[in-house]
């Protein structure tokens, strides 16, 4: 497709160079890789601060218990390599409304904005009821030959493909 | 060095990989979704098949201890399929809404909390779900090479196999 790099690396490259991370991390810290566990233990800890009867009373916060983790620290290092990355090579930009996103929907950053909420409420209960996310199912657990791995992978994109078919029929409007 | 400074620093590098794949950006997470172009297949494909083949030298030389996330095929299919649901909606996952937030993407922000509170919500309704979707086609931790009565090694072969067969694909219809 038309500009396809946006002047940043051959994602097999930057793809290969992120196995070689998992590589690491499994022989020093013995982890494999997650994103949305730590969510659960973050909101726990958010809740936390309203009502900590409440979040005792919870058990999968019993599971998922509010603390700072491997995890937890891993995501939030996600935001800072990001962001060196975008400084260093001059794609960092402030943006509220995606370019597809603006060419389907409008540019309204308040819609944006809401359906991304509601989209991040309904991925984030899917990815929990599968036990994990792209991270842990495919850079985790596929990486181990894990049949749970191979079935949510395909399921990801079986569902992100139907759906967005249908969300996007029509093709632009705008 | 500790455990969560290995942490930080491993997603310090994961979050530069992703960013300079491009693969945090909505527009590429869609394009995939969307079957216009599929960046981020490539990127995820090409780290799953490198961490492959290291993490099972890792595990036969007893360097590193596997971790199996169980399967529970009712939970893992309808959860997955709604994952994907959302996916299409926000055009961010998990790991890549915060760096698209760190590339100065600010909807990723809307999406970030919108995915704590589906964590809560999740939270919530875990009770009722253990007992029944939870339930359906458990499993527990197991493995392709096992179900399939291959050693791991062809295991892998054959992935290697199918995913250089997948990129040579994509590149011949330029996506």
């Amino acid at each position: 497709m038309n500009d396809k790099n946006n002047g940043g690396w051959s994602p097999y490259l930057a793809g290969a160079l992120t196995g070689g991370v998992i590589i690491l991390s499994a022989l020093i810290a013995g982890n494999y890789f997650g994103a949305s566990t730590c969510f659960v233990r973050v909101s726990g800890y958010i809740e936390q601060l309203f009502s900590p009867a409440r979040v005792e009373g919870i058990t999968y916060f019993k599971w998922f218990a509010p603390k700072v983790d491997w995890q937890v620290m891993m995501v939030l290092g996600i935001l800072i390599g990001s962001f060196i990355s975008s400084k260093q090579d001059g794609s960092f930009q402030i943006k509220s409304v995606p370019d597809m996103w603006s060419a389907r929907f409008g540019s309204s950053p308040v819609k944006r904005g809401a359906f991304a909420f509601l989209g991040g409420i309904i991925l984030m209960f899917g990815a929990r009821l599968a036990g994990g996310c792209p991270s842990g199912y495919g850079l985790g657990a596929m990486v181990q030959l894990a049949v749970s791995g191979l079935i949510v992978v395909v399921c990801f994109f079986a569902g992100g493909i139907l759906f967005a078919q249908l969300i996007y029929r029509g093709g632009e409007q705008r | 060095m500790s455990t969560l400074m290995n942490g930080l620093l491993t997603g310090i590098a994961f979050g530069f990989l992703l960013q300079k794949g491009r693969v945090v950006r909505f527009d590429k997470q869609m394009g995939a979704l969307r079957l216009m172009d599929m960046t981020i297949l490539k990127f995820f494909f090409s780290a799953i098949l490198t961490g492959m083949v290291g993490v099972a030298i890792l595990h036969q030389l007893g360097i590193a201890r596997p971790l199996i996330l169980p399967t529970n095929i009712g939970a893992n299919i309808i959860g997955g399929l709604t994952f994907g649901l959302g996916w299409s909606i926000i055009g961010y996952c998990p790991g890549t809404s915060l760096g698209a937030l760190g590339e100065g993407r600010i909807d990723a922000l809307w999406g970030i909390l919108g995915m704590l509170l589906g964590a809560a919500l999740f939270a919530e309704v875990y009770p009722a779900v253990q007992d029944s979707i939870l339930t359906w086609g458990r499993e527990g931790s197991i493995r392709l090479p096992e179900i399939f009565g291959l050693n791991d090694w062809i295991v892998i072969a054959i992935f290697i196999a199918g995913g250089l067969g997948l990129f040579v694909w994509l590149e011949k219809k330029g996506l």
